[in-house]
């Protein structure tokens, strides 16, 4: 069966399409109401996200578009130090889409959603023209504990840097499907509520959070410089990697720094809960490859009156050095434009 | 010697200035990445040569593959990298959100299997690269003959580096020594070096892409320079064979022709291109001819960051008139491009 434009008209098919899909995986009190909006009773700090999931294939080997709309709203809610609780749903389907794999979507989402401890609270759907496609955009809201405070502001010099886990997976995997390239590599697509509910339960004082998605991990280090006026110094045999990664990576001239990944994140902490953190991390499914990669540093100040131009303010501009394995020093920067695979 | 006597010896040197070419830009990328250039002595000048293919193609050959995307019933596939290159209109990504028929792939065999089930559209591959790319197309273009697929074409800007290389020991006098491209040396081999290396009397060192066997590399040819030696040696035995893979120079040699290309920034160079031939001529797309190049800008110094004659950071375009996300030429818009590289290690 597929969709088609009836299933967008509100008539029947559309009755249909609500039953027998969405309705028999989302269930909740909130949504059961069938109220024009959902009703919520929440008070305190909120922390709120949108993003829209627009991914080919629609089902990759480690998940789907549906668990991957989840992980990725929950994730950004989680990384403000929030405890998500709401999500909504809008689904936008191109006639033709198998509806098959739409229910597998929809029970991967249903999954994900109790996984994490949030409700799927209200959702909409269209039908377009196309060709099959389907995108789905999820909005999230969580409340941020009053003891927490989290952000990309508050890292400082001293701390430690920690990654949970190897870099790259998610962007290989895709790429992979749609270069038709056979491997094992497979999409790290979770939700990181394990690693931050472990951190947070032990007391870990967290500066600094960030999923590493779009842009990688190069791009998010450099945005977390800038807004906290340091310089970060990594190292670089220190930055897990897989195999598999490393190769495909270096096959089409790509770079795990700057490769997405839907299912790791920085944590940025004082120097000395490093260890404990690290430790705690990696006692977690999603962690389990943890490591600390690097650590901030105090940005070199600008002599007063000194107005010698360009090279005085490379100096005291916000940075990311990475020291390789040979001992050398090298300038990691954002990345730019489209990570594009290369001709040679 | 391990790699730490040899980094301590090339971080010592203090003999006459040598100045080196990595003729490939995949090697520039990787002594950018493991910061080869702060290890070694600043007599030892490492200079990024003109191994990218993006980096040579000239304008003319973009605004031919733009002229393929507009028209009706083609569409015009190509490799990531090319599709940021700007033309005389703007590049082919600029011309694609104008509504042109621009597709990425990411084989060229993607094209039979389109070509089967559109009949009715010609597909027109921007064929780049070197003779590490070339086979590819050869054994598709191959495969499209023999099933009697005829609407694909290629637009060729495919080279051959000898050539390339002949034309700067000709032209430049300042290199001391080559560090030969890695993935072309495993299709050509390490033996048509050696009659470069008599002819001009330079070092032509194999290097594979490790910061370890680029390292072996400099240093080998630092001790031939210090010894009047002028070897070809190959220091990627795990890859490169002398005499090459010969099953990938026999098909190069069924489907295509050398003739003379357009190297971007250089000039044209006889017999640096590679051209369909034989039976497999009809699938060619008006390749040749591609000569006339935009007239570049004084500042726009592309030509000479290519053959070493000044450092990408020199050009008085980088870093202003021309970024990663605004490039006014290739150089700048390639992975393994110099003043991309340069830009993003700067």
């Amino acid at each position: 069966m597929k969709i088609t434009m009836a299933h967008g008209s509100g008539g029947n098919a559309s009755k249909e399409l609500m039953g027998n899909i969405f309705g028999k995986y989302f269930k909740n009190d909130i949504l059961d109401k069938l109220e024009d909006a959902a009703v919520l009773d929440v008070s305190g700090r909120i922390a709120m996200s949108t993003d829209s999931f627009v991914v080919t294939p629609l089902e990759f080997k480690g998940g789907n578009i549906g668990k991957l709309c989840v992980c990725g709203t929950v994730n950004d809610v989680l990384m403000m130090g929030a405890e998500p609780k709401y999500l909504t749903c809008g689904f936008i389907m191109e006639e033709g889409l198998d509806i098959d794999l739409l229910e597998k979507a929809v029970a991967s989402m249903a999954r994900q959603a109790e996984e994490a401890g949030v409700k799927i609270v209200a959702g909409d759907t269209k039908v377009v023209e196309g060709s099959g496609g389907l995108m789905i955009n999820t909005t999230g809201i969580g409340v941020i504990p009053e003891t927490r405070d989290v952000s990309a502001e508050n890292c400082a010099p001293g701390d430690k840097i920690i990654v949970s886990g190897t870099l790259g997976d998610h962007h290989a995997c895709i790429l992979s499907a749609r270069m038709e390239i056979e491997n094992e590599i497979k999409s790290d697509c979770g939700c990181l509520k394990d690693i931050t509910d472990a951190l947070f339960g032990a007391g870990i004082d967290v500066h600094t959070m960030r999923d590493v998605t779009r842009g990688g991990m190069g791009t998010i280090l450099n945005e977390i410089a800038d807004s906290s006026r340091t310089m970060i110094e990594l190292q670089e045999a220190a930055i897990p990697v897989s195999e598999e990664v490393k190769g495909f990576a270096g096959m089409l001239g790509l770079d795990p720094l700057y490769m997405a990944n839907e299912g790791k994140m920085i944590a940025i902490v004082p120097g000395d809960q490093a260890e404990k953190a690290l430790e705690l991390m990696r006692a977690t499914e999603h962690g389990a490859n943890a490591a600390i990669i690097g650590e901030v540093k105090q940005l070199s100040c600008k002599k007063d009156n000194d107005m010698s131009g360009t090279d005085a303010d490379a100096e005291t501009k916000p940075v990311v050095h990475i020291k390789t394995p040979l001992g050398a020093t090298r300038v990691l920067d954002v990345l730019y434009g489209e990570g594009l695979p290369r001709i040679c | 010697m391990n790699i730490n006597e040899i980094i301590e010896y090339l971080k010592a040197y203090d003999g006459p200035d040598i100045k080196m070419m990595e003729v490939c830009g995949t090697h520039t990328a990787s002594i950018f990445k493991s910061g080869i250039r702060s290890l070694i002595s600043p007599k030892i000048h490492l200079i990024s040569g003109p191994g990218c293919p993006v980096c040579v193609t000239p304008t003319a050959y973009i605004d031919k593959c733009g002229e393929y995307a507009l028209m009706d019933n083609h569409v015009l596939m190509t490799f990531g990298d090319m599709i940021k290159v700007p033309g005389t209109h703007g590049s082919l990504a600029d011309l694609k959100g104008e509504g042109a028929h621009v597709e990425m792939m990411y084989s060229p065999f993607e094209a039979i299997e389109k070509a089967k089930a559109n009949p009715d559209i010609t597909y027109v591959l921007a064929a780049v690269g070197f003779e590490t790319t070339t086979p590819a197309y050869a054994l598709m273009i191959d495969k499209a003959e023999r099933e009697g697929v005829k609407n694909i074409r290629l637009v060729t800007a495919l080279k051959t580096i000898i050539p390339a290389l002949q034309w700067i020991c000709e032209n430049e006098d300042g290199i001391d020594a080559f560090i030969c491209p890695g993935h072309v040396s495993t299709i050509i081999g390490s033996k048509p070096y050696e009659a470069l290396a008599e002819k001009y009397h330079k070092p032509f060192v194999v290097a594979g892409f490790e910061a370890e066997q680029i390292l072996a590399v400099i240093y080998d040819i630092v001790r031939q320079l210090e010894s009047g030696h002028e070897d070809v040696n190959n220091l990627y035995r795990n890859a490169v064979r002398d005499e090459g893979n010969i099953k990938a120079q026999e098909i190069l040699a069924r489907c295509f022709e050398a003739g003379p290309a357009m190297w971007r920034g250089l000039g044209v160079i006889p017999g640096s291109g590679h051209y369909l031939t034989g039976k497999y001529a009809e699938y060619d797309g008006g390749s040749m001819g591609l000569d006339a190049d935009m007239e570049l800008p004084a500042s726009c110094r592309c030509g000479d960051v290519i053959t070493g004659r000044i450092t990408p950071g020199d050009c008085p375009m980088f870093g202003t008139g021309c970024t990663p996300l605004a490039p006014y030429g290739p150089c700048m818009v390639s992975a393994e491009g110099a003043c991309g590289i340069w830009y993003r290690n700067r």
